[in-house]
């Protein structure tokens, strides 16, 4: 029977009556009293000199209020970047400065270059329009090979090069797996892209800085998936504003993605610029200027071999990548490619030796950071597409090579320095034969062949490291940040509890799912228990929400204060009852005494803490609220199987998604029908991904997709009913929850399988194609099959 | 500048419009209705529908001036008279229809418009229906469930579990 | 967008009046206008919204059994009122866009402006219709004059679409995934005297006649009788992100075929 309450119940969402009534209150909604609009001037060249900029007749246009451009942030900080990544000779990767203005130079189209500040928008814009940039173009370099080659132009003059770091992953491997691949019976290679992608949240982003001159203090409003790390980015490393006068608020965000956790140049302008012209300045992003103002995601180009033995067992495994940086590093750009992908090279199975190269590029291109999944889907999507193809070539079922290959044993130590703690690889893998009726396919595909389609089905496997992460650990790796989360349990007199987190919902439900667990603790309805977040004025600090973590981190913080709150509420349970603390236990919202029959209520407890006449003042202090801080000692490894089925139109190279079956490991489950929705949603993305989404640029660096209007994304009828299952469940080992993390797994698992099921369904019909670069657009599939030996 | 007025979930709004004055804005900024959202300026997204004379509208993509007089249902007007939520909202909660809630509203506001005309319409239908509606979050699953449930068509429950 | 005047004249007369004024423009439904403006790639001092002119709304069958539809109606009307009448033609109204767009999109403004990805082009050049206008009619063949281009002088404004109707006809469309416009789009259309095949989203000069499988389907109207042609010259088809003219080329084969297998 499902549950009502509680953990593993799946209560309505409580947030959701504010956005289905039209009370949400987003970024956009926001208007402060005497409130400006600033409107950037982007640059519309890849690259240029930026010689001068002439603002003389824009400044006296109607409305204009003022107008910077780089020269006003000489002396103010660039945007920092938070991960350091060391190369494969020791030595620190090349970080160029990013200025919140162009300063010298233009770098990619989109780049900001002078920023009006007006009463109204649309003056900004006019204004803006009436700009006058003296930019003198240079060539500019898109192609990641062509630009680490001798002589290229260089992104940023003051570099050696554009090759931010070559990393070598685990250098002291590398001559083992060479000679493991000198040995091998058989070499399966494949070249991939993994292609670059926009995240698109449906809100684009908004900022809104505000500036009181009586106590010297700021205040930001800003999409963000993370306000406490905006605040200590944007404060200590750009604006030199002390976290005590600086408030970050994310209030409801519409998406994120990953591409709202980074620092943008925009944050630190409004809230500069409140403070120059002591007004509160606004800024909305329209959808044309998030495609070049939005870090992107992805954008690897892969050579990857496995190596195999006569029986079949994989020996080896090799990449190199180059990965796009664009032309500066954001946030955490650095990190994406190597400790959020080499780290997940080994995949499910047991290959004992694995060397990964990665070259970070620099070029001509919106930055490019952390998209759902960031590394894990480019890590999953080579690694289960050589799979996939190794076993084409040794003519084997592609589900038996993997589970042949599966690691058996937990904790498995990978050889690319992560220990899983826990899965069952064979568990998902027979749920999801169960949900996809194998045996049937023959017949279905007959039945598509007599339509004139070709039918293919497509499986892999994915592991991915998320509930990030260990401090000490990312510290090591080049992290610049720690990765805990904190919250606040604050009891009132009468009972009811606000969970103050440093996790940000922007869709994932915390709001609901949160109460649910600590309800469960102390065993009271989940009513009364609220979740407050996005506000640096109320959690005592946060790392925010990307990497599956917030349950797993920011859940586990809030466990751990929780925990704390029922050891003191025990105390004085014990008081009131006159009895020892080590007999008081905690059920469905009474204490009692072991061994009898005496009890209080939760509510005569909390009512004690605040009114304190009957209570142990000298031994603890009056009043119910605790913080914990949550660290945590390893990643989680959430992990699963998934099956696709396609038809293909061989006359036109369209690919119908025919069916979708996910089964996933995601530990303990506390809201499954939010772990269902965060899986669809992911799936979503990676079917996006597979077979309609492509960032595009020419070779001039002019942006190809810019508006919806060439940027495909999945719509209704773009998508089947998903069949999605989380019944295999491994605890996590070293999370109070057990929870692993389930928002970025639909991303992460699903490309490899429609592109393995598209390959399928093209071998059927007798054509000798063996890879198509996502995403599968109608005219490369007919292209593929067009050129290709039939 | 104009003044411009309309009958907004049933009652007489007044506000100025520029000619260049998009319905969306004058919702936004003239009444303060925020829940009609913006999520592109190519008329793709359809945060922002709402009903004019009863039909959906992308409302960033018409003119406040031009609809001087029109009647307007936006999301704010969708609840029943005594607050509770209307038959479509309640299906997106009861079937988890939506996450972040951006594009909710325009969501919600073309389902009803597609009830309207067909009653009880197909997955398939519902699915073609929402063409010009982009959800980032959900991947449309439980969309086309909250559409379907709304319509009174038995649908799967919620969770498996 | 750059401001300008709104002007909304109830009758014909009143908008050609409107559009001598100076910088005037046209808006019809405005579901390509208003991006376009947004971008800034428009500018006006006025804009002549026709959306008032009652008489240019409708749908209804002349005195020669001609489908005749107001050059303000939208298409969720055409869909609506002409499905009856020409269920081809209603089909294609009923797929442009998506339902919002349909609410407020205009067959006078799609045809004026000629988009080489639009759908309405393929039908008016493909049933042979006459586009009438304040000053004249015009036939379909004279119309369409390439990319954003037409016969329409400036000031003049389409009232009225006359369609004959063909014994059968259907649009067969392979959509853009990104805008859902037209990839390549085929509306074929057999009369008595002779078969009408148009091509749109295809060529960078936008919709035309397919006169080869025009003439082979003339002597026999079936899918087949495309099978046997080869594809049109993939130079000057458009080549763009979404697909090399090759590959456009060898749509308009194959949903000229579909669309002849549709129209039964």
């Amino acid at each position: 029977m499902p549950k009502d309450t509680g953990i593993g119940a799946s209560p309505k969402r409580r947030e959701d009556v504010r956005f289905l009534t039209g009370k949400g209150r987003y970024t956009d909604d926001i208007n402060v009293a005497g409130q400006t609009h600033v409107v950037f001037l982007r640059s519309d060249v890849a690259h240029g000199r930026l010689n001068g900029v002439d603002t003389s007749a824009a400044a006296t246009m109607p409305g204009v209020i003022r107008i910077f451009t780089g020269a006003d942030f000489e002396g103010v900080g660039g945007l920092p970047c938070g991960w350091q990544v060391t190369d494969k000779h020791g030595d620190p990767m090349q970080e160029p400065p990013h200025p919140i203005l162009a300063q010298g130079k233009v770098r990619h189209v989109g780049d900001p270059i002078a920023a009006v500040v007006a009463e109204t928008r649309e003056q900004a814009r006019d204004a803006a329009e009436a700009i006058v940039p003296d930019i003198e173009e240079l060539p500019a370099v898109i192609d990641m090979k062509k630009a680490v080659e001798e002589g290229a132009p260089k992104v940023h003059d003051d570099l050696k090069n554009n090759l931010c770091y070559d990393w070598g992953f685990v250098e002291e491997n590398k001559a083992a797996v060479d000679e493991a691949f000198a040995n091998a019976a058989h070499v399966t290679s494949l070249e991939l892209v993994n292609n670059r992608l926009v995240a698109n949240p449906m809100e684009p982003r908004v900022a809104v800085g505000d500036y009181a001159m009586h106590d010297d203090s700021s205040t930001l409003y800003t999409t963000s998936q993370n306000p406490h790390v905006i605040r200590l980015l944007m404060g200590a490393f750009v604006l030199g504003i002390p976290e005590h006068k600086l408030r970050v608020v994310a209030p409801d965000v519409g998406g994120g993605f990953g591409t709202k956790i980074f620092h943008y140049a925009e944050e630190a302008f409004c809230t500069f610029a409140a403070k120059q012209i002591q007004r509160p300045v606004k800024w909305t992003s329209t959808r044309s200027e998030a495609f070049m103002s939005d870090a992107h995601g992805r954008d690897h180009v892969t050579k990857i071999e496995l190596a195999l033995d006569a029986e079949n067992n994989f020996t080896a495994l090799r990449t190199e990548t180059y990965a796009n940086m664009g032309a500066y590093l954001s946030t955490f750009a650095p990190s994406v490619p190597t400790w959020l992908h080499g780290t997940l090279m080994a995949g499910n199975y047991k290959t004992p030796l694995i060397y990964v190269n990665v070259k970070a590029v620099f070029t001509n291109t919106v930055p490019v950071d952390a998209y759902r999944g960031a590394g894990r889907p480019e890590a999953t999507f080579q690694l289960e597409r050589v799979v996939d193809k190794a076993a084409r070539e040794l003519g084997v079922d592609p589900v038996e090579l993997r589970r042949q290959n599966f690691i058996q044993e937990f904790p498995y130590a990978t050889p690319v320095a992560v220990e899983y703690d826990t899965g069952d690889y064979d568990a998902t893998m027979d749920k999801l034969l169960e949900m996809i009726d194998r045996d049937g396919f023959a017949e279905r595909r007959r039945q598509s062949e007599a339509n004139g389609k070709l039918r293919g089905l497509g499986v892999n496997c994915y592991i991915e490291a998320c509930g990030i992460a260990p401090s000490n650990l990312v510290g090591q790796l080049g992290a610049r940040a720690g990765l805990y989360e904190s919250a606040t349990v604050r009891v009132n007199a009468t009972g009811g509890l606000v969970v103050m987190t440093g996790s940000h919902s922007h869709g994932q439900g915390h709001e609901t799912s949160f109460p649910q667990v600590v309800a469960d603790m102390i065993g009271i309805d989940e009513s009364q228990v609220e979740i407050v977040h996005g506000d640096t004025a109320n959690a005592p600090m946060g790392m925010g929400t990307y990497g599956s973590r917030s349950l797993a981190v920011g859940g586990s913080a809030m466990v751990r204060a929780t925990e704390k709150i029922i050891a003191k509420a025990k105390k004085i349970a014990a008081h009131l009852m006159e009895a020892s603390e080590g007999d008081i236990e905690l059920k469905d919202g009474q204490f009692t005494v072991a061994g009898t029959d005496k009890s209080v209520a939760w509510g005569d407890v909390t009512l004690a803490a605040y009114v304190p006449h009957n209570y142990p003042l000298e031994d603890i202090e009056p009043g119910l609220e605790e913080t914990a801080f949550y660290d945590p000692n390893n990643f989680t490894y959430p992990s699963g199987a998934y099956a696709c089925e396609v038809e293909v139109d061989p006359e036109t190279g369209k690919v119908d998604v025919l069916s979708f079956a996910a089964a996933d490991d995601f530990g303990n489950v506390v809201n499954p029908m939010i772990v269902e929705g965060q899986v669809h949603g992911g799936l979503a993305q990676g079917i996006g991904q597979a077979l309609l989404e492509n960032c595009a640029y020419d070779e001039d660096g002019q942006l190809l997709s810019a508006t919806y209007m060439d940027y495909a994304m999945p719509r209704a009828h773009d998508l089947p009913m998903f069949q999605v299952d989380h019944s295999c469940q491994t605890p996590c080992t070293h999370n109070p929850l057990g929870v692993k993390g389930c928002g970025e797994a639909g991303a992460i698992g699903s490309p490899p399988s429609v592109v393995n099921a598209v390959i399928d369904a093209l071998q059927s019909g007798g054509h000798d194609v063996t890879h198509i670069d996502m995403p599968l657009s109608p005219s490369r599939v007919w292209g593929a099959m067009n050129t290709a030996a039939q | 500048m104009k003044k411009v007025t309309m009958t907004v979930n049933g009652a007489a709004r007044s506000a100025d419009a520029e000619g260049r004055t998009l319905l969306s804005d004058w919702l936004r900024e003239g009444l303060r209705l925020t829940g009609t959202h913006v999520g592109c300026d190519t008329s793709q997204c359809g945060a922002c529908v709402v009903h004019v004379n009863g039909e959906p509208v992308k409302s960033c993509s018409v003119f406040a001036q031009e609809l001087d007089g029109a009647e307007v249902t936006t999301i704010e007007g969708m609840a029943n008279a005594d607050g509770s939520l209307g038959k479509v909202q309640q299906a997106f909660q009861d079937y988890h229809g939506l996450q972040c809630g951006f594009c909710t509203p325009g969501m919600v506001m073309a389902a009803a418009a597609l009830l309207k005309e067909n009653p009880q319409p197909s997955e398939a239908e519902v699915r073609h229906y929402l063409e010009g509606n982009i959800c980032r979050c959900t991947g449309y699953h439980n969309i086309v469930k909250a559409v379907m449930a709304a319509s009174g068509q038995a649908v799967e429950p919620v969770a498996a579990e | 967008m750059y401001n300008f005047e709104l002007t909304q004249p109830g009758t014909i007369q009143e908008a050609v009046d409107a559009l001598k004024g100076e910088d005037a423009q046209a808006l019809g439904g405005g579901q390509t206008l208003l991006p376009t403006m947004k971008a800034r790639l428009a500018q006006m001092e006025t804009l002549v919204a026709l959306s008032g002119v009652a008489e240019m709304k409708g749908v209804c069958t002349d005195d020669q059994g001609r489908l005749c539809i107001g050059g303000g109606t939208t298409h969720a009307t055409v869909a609506k009122e002409a499905a009856s009448s020409y269920p081809a033609l209603a089909s294609l109204a009923g797929r442009i866009g998506d339902p919002s767009v349909r609410t407020r999109g205009t067959i006078g403004g799609s045809l004026a402006n000629n988009d080489p990805s639009a759908c309405y082009p393929a039908g008016v050049l493909g049933s042979g219709a006459t586009i009438v206008t304040n000053a004249r009619e015009i036939a379909a063949d004279d119309y369409f004059q390439g990319m954003f281009a037409t016969a329409l002088e400036e000031g003049e404004i389409i009232t009225e679409v006359k369609f004959p109707i063909p014994e059968k006809a259907a649009y067969e469309k392979m959509l853009q995934p990104a805008s859902r416009f037209p990839l390549v789009a085929v509306f074929a259309a057999k009369f008595a005297d002779g078969v009408r095949v148009a091509v749109t989203g295809a060529s960078s000069d936008g919709v035309f006649r397919w006169t080869e499988a025009e003439q082979a389907l003339s002597g026999n109207f079936s899918a087949d009788a495309v099978k046997g042609l080869a594809a049109p010259d993939a130079d000057g088809m458009i080549s763009d992100l979404h697909g090399a003219g090759a590959y456009r080329a060898h749509l308009v084969k194959v949903m000229t075929a579909r669309a002849v297998a549709a129209a039964g």
